[in-house]
């Protein structure tokens, strides 16, 4: 459909190498990519795949650390590698713009909205200033932002993340560039909110015809966004075609694996039948300073069961799991233990206590101490809790690393720096899983993983639940994870449960009007979704 | 013409220190196990050539005896002569031999400054890593403490401190290291704070470890890199202040040589134009660019280590 238009930037056998231990390693190895003007190209692939590094030679920037070290780059028929950086310069914010992944990153905090909208226009002497902030105020009104007359006065801590994301948008349209990178623009988002930045992400790139390529991780998000999709895989393209083609029959079997692993699912669970939960959350209301953030919630997590606690960020998922770990003593109510009640201060506990409750961190990087090595890391809970020693310490933790799939001899002496993001978070699973607990908390354990890389952890997760009876409490905010693990649902908003049951029940109307709005924010691998979505919301609302 | 002459000795000073340190950081290469040879091969010339001057001072330190031609306070000729074959560097206002107290004095100084340093580093650190992990109302009694002993200029502080307490080297040792150790106080307990907040701390603490192994084994490890360059610093400004209390007489007591109070017992050469007082001088400005050098070199590689 675009073969007749321009074309905009063509890139050919681009090689880009990166410095590691004093050597340089090729990090992009080859790529060919041509990109039409006013389509938009769809870059995905797991992490180190290489896409933000092509995205960002797009605009002939190499990071530092990288070098572009061959191929050509020409962008409407300059040559980005042979321009002088004066060149280069002038092009970028100016004829090529960049969204980054974190707009509250990327935003300089000491000054207003507006204030950085207008740099790049009258920068580049597209606009003056007054021209720039009339045409920042019309732009934000296109990206669907609230007051947007008075919105670009504010400083970014003033506003939310989704808002910070469009208004970044908007900022990189202030030149109307004719191609905009996008790299990973709504992965940091609630589903509910990324739903609103996609819609505006695209409508405006319509509304100008500008090119973009579109870096993500998430193929249901792509699916919406892009004309065409690239995959990449360690540096190299592994297919390329057309959205629906691509969707419906992709031809490699990387890809294919990348389509089924939304297939995961675990088999239905008979409905629990009495007995004692292993972990009761009793009608607790906690506070931060005088402000309670939890109001009136109850749950039961059950043996071998796996409860999923959904909501946005800010609804208390992890304020409930604070609670129930006793670093946040409740207002009122109580947890129970197998019956029993459980001191509210983890200070208060006793050691078994302690050890019968274990929790999985989101980021695995901040959650292992990164001067201890693998052995003391998961050696440390069995050590202290079952009195293990020398000998028989060593080999509980070399049979923790087979449980968690990764080869001892290999691993047992490395420092977490020394592993990739799916292996720190499978040394945070041994790490719980030495203590013997029988209940889990998983805060969010999949949320920083790449699909293939989290479908792994999901099923070592289920199998472990197996053998070991465990209970788990997974705490979530993707609705993709809750139909692979869950076996009960609890949704919470505003620090309040509003509505729970199985989960075969939660996903069957009639719903909450919440979780309606929860549910069907989650992008679905068809390209008609989002505009199905949002024509239903249109219709009704 | 002596500006041009000055001008070359600048430079062939300059190419000689970095030839120095070169060398100095090819051996250490070639003479370190795998692990070590990479750090030095990451090491600048500036740091090589700091560490060689390190290693010199502490090497003449602890070879005064051997080193110097005479003894550090016995009167061995006329007052301020100048250098000749046998005392090369001149006698001083007493007739002690000049280069002799200049290697007695770097035993005294260094070791004095090293014992101080290291005391307030001990004191401070633990201090406010205890403060950072255990917050609340000890937090609150140890940082206004703190406040209370900062707000005094430090070496009039210290010259009241050791007016009460008379001066003697224990004296102030303890003096100067207390009045430190509230910097080592704060910057432990800065760094710390931004360490509790980790998960791996709240993994430690829900796994019930106390506050002993919670400082040791999962906070301490991960504050070194700004702790070791802070010691770095510190160790020249104790120098400096030893030096000074020297200089004003109430530091290192005479006859123990003392390159302060060398400095202020040959002052008076310095209107004749001889440069023989200033030797002490420079081995006290040496040392700190030198261990300076080494610290930029530590909180570059400490920085870099957390891309």
């Amino acid at each position: 459909m675009t073969e007749t238009r321009d074309v905009l930037l063509t890139m050919k056998g681009l090689r880009i190498e990166g410095r590691a231990d004093e050597t340089w390693t090729e990090i992009v190895k080859g790529i060919d990519l041509t990109l039409h003007k006013g389509e938009v190209l769809g870059l995905i692939g797991e992490s180190g795949a290489g896409k933000s590094t092509i995205g960002l030679a797009a605009m002939g920037f190499a990071r530092d650390g990288c070098r572009i070290s061959g191929g050509e780059i020409t962008f409407d028929g300059i040559d980005l590698r042979a321009a002088s950086e004066e060149d280069r310069r002038h092009l970028r914010g100016h004829r090529i713009a960049y969204v980054a992944q974190s707009a509250a990153a990327s935003f300089n905090p000491a000054h207003r909205l507006i204030d950085q909208y207008a740099e790049a226009p009258v920068r580049h002497q597209v606009m003056s200033r007054a021209e720039a902030e009339r045409d920042a105020v019309d732009l934000y009104r296109r990206m669907q932002l609230p007051n947007p007359d008075e919105i670009g006065f504010r400083y970014p801590h003033q506003v939310s993340g989704g808002q910070l994301q469009r208004a970044m948008t908007a900022m990189a349209m202030a030149c109307r560039p004719d191609l905009i990178i996008f790299d990973e623009p709504t992965t940091a988002l609630d589903v509910t909110t990324q739903i609103e930045v996609l819609a505006a992400i695209r409508d405006i790139v319509d509304q100008f015809d500008t090119a973009a390529i579109y870096i993500t991780h998430d193929l249901a998000v792509v699916a919406q966004m892009a004309d065409r999709i690239k995959v990449l895989l360690k540096g190299e393209e592994v297919e390329e075609a057309d959205t629906r083609t691509m969707l419906t029959a992709p031809r490699e079997a990387y890809t294919k694996s990348l389509w089924a692993v939304r297939s995961f699912a675990r088999p239905e669970q008979a409905p629990v039948g009495g007995g004692t939960p292993v972990v009761s959350v009793r009608t607790v209301t906690a506070a931060y300073g005088s402000v309670d953030v939890l109001h009136d919630v109850s749950f039961d997590v059950h043996a071998r069961r796996t409860v999923a606690v959904v909501g946005e960020s800010g609804s208390g998922k992890s304020t409930t799991a604070r609670v129930i770990t006793g670093l946040l003593p409740p207002r009122r109510g109580e947890i129970l233990f197998n019956g029993t009640a459980l001191p509210p201060d983890y200070r208060k506990r006793s050691r078994d206590q302690l050890r019968q409750a274990q929790m999985i961190y989101q980021m695995a990087d901040t959650a292992l101490n990164p001067k201890l090595r693998i052995r003391d890391l998961i050696g440390r809970p069995a050590q202290m809790y079952l009195g293990l020693q020398g000998k028989r310490l060593d080999t509980r933790i070399r049979e923790l690393l087979s449980l968690i799939e990764l080869e001892p001899d290999d691993y047992i002496d490395r420092l977490p720096s020394e592993l990739s993001g799916g292996q720190k978070q499978r040394i945070g699973i041994a790490r719980a899983l030495a203590a013997e607990p029988q209940f889990i908390i998983c805060d969010e354990v999949t949320s920083a993983l790449d699909q293939l890389v989290a479908e792994g952890i999901l099923k070592l997760l289920d199998k472990l639940q197996g053998e070991f009876d465990l209970a788990y409490m997974f705490i979530t905010h993707d609705l993709a994870t809750v139909r692979a693990i869950a076996d009960e649902v609890v949704v919470m908003k505003d620090g309040r449960v509003v509505e729970q049951g199985p989960k075969t029940q939660m996903f069957r109307p009639p719903h909450d009007p919440y979780t309606e709005l929860l549910l069907s924010s989650v992008p679905e691998m068809d390209p008609d979704w989002l505009t199905g979505v949002l024509g239903k919301r249109r219709a009704s609302g | 013409m002596g500006f041009l002459t000055g001008l070359f000795w600048l430079f062939a000073t300059i190419a000689a220190a970095l030839a120095a340190g070169w060398l100095f950081r090819a051996a250490a290469i070639a003479a370190s196990p795998q692990g070590l040879a990479r750090e030095f091969r990451t090491m600048p010339l500036t740091a090589s050539f700091g560490l060689l001057m390190i290693l010199i001072y502490i090497l003449v330190a602890i070879f005064a005896p051997a080193l110097a031609p005479f003894s550090e306070t016995e009167i061995v000729g006329r007052e301020y002569m100048p250098w000749d074959a046998v005392h090369l560097l001149g006698t001083d206002n007493l007739g002690r031999d000049m280069l002799s107290r200049l290697i007695y004095g770097a035993r005294n100084t260094v070791g004095i400054a090293f014992a101080t340093t290291a005391l307030a580093f001990v004191a401070g650190s633990v201090l406010g890593l205890l403060a950072a992990v255990v917050g609340g109302w000890l937090d609150q009694l140890l940082s206004r403490a703190v406040d209370v002993l900062m707000a005094i200029p430090a070496l009039i502080f210290a010259l009241l401190l050791l007016t009460i307490v008379g001066t003697s080297i224990l004296n102030m040792i303890l003096v100067i290291a207390l009045i430190d150790s509230t910097r080592v106080y704060r910057l432990a307990r800065a760094v710390a704070m931004n360490i509790v907040v980790m998960d791996y701390v709240e993994a430690a603490k829900l796994r019930g470890e106390g506050t002993w192994r919670l400082i040791t084994r999962e906070i301490l490890p991960n504050a070194m890199a700004p702790l070791v360059a802070e010691f770095g610093l510190r160790f020249c400004f104790v120098f400096l202040t030893i030096s000074a209390l020297s200089f004003l007489g109430l530091g290192i007591q005479p006859p123990t040589a003392d390159w302060g109070s060398m400095v202020r017992d040959n002052a008076t050469l310095i209107s004749f134009g001889d440069i023989t007082p200033l030797l002490p001088a420079g081995a006290i400005a040496l040392l700190t660019v030198s261990v300076n050098f080494v610290v930029d070199w530590q909180l570059h590689r400490a920085s870099g280590l957390k891309e």
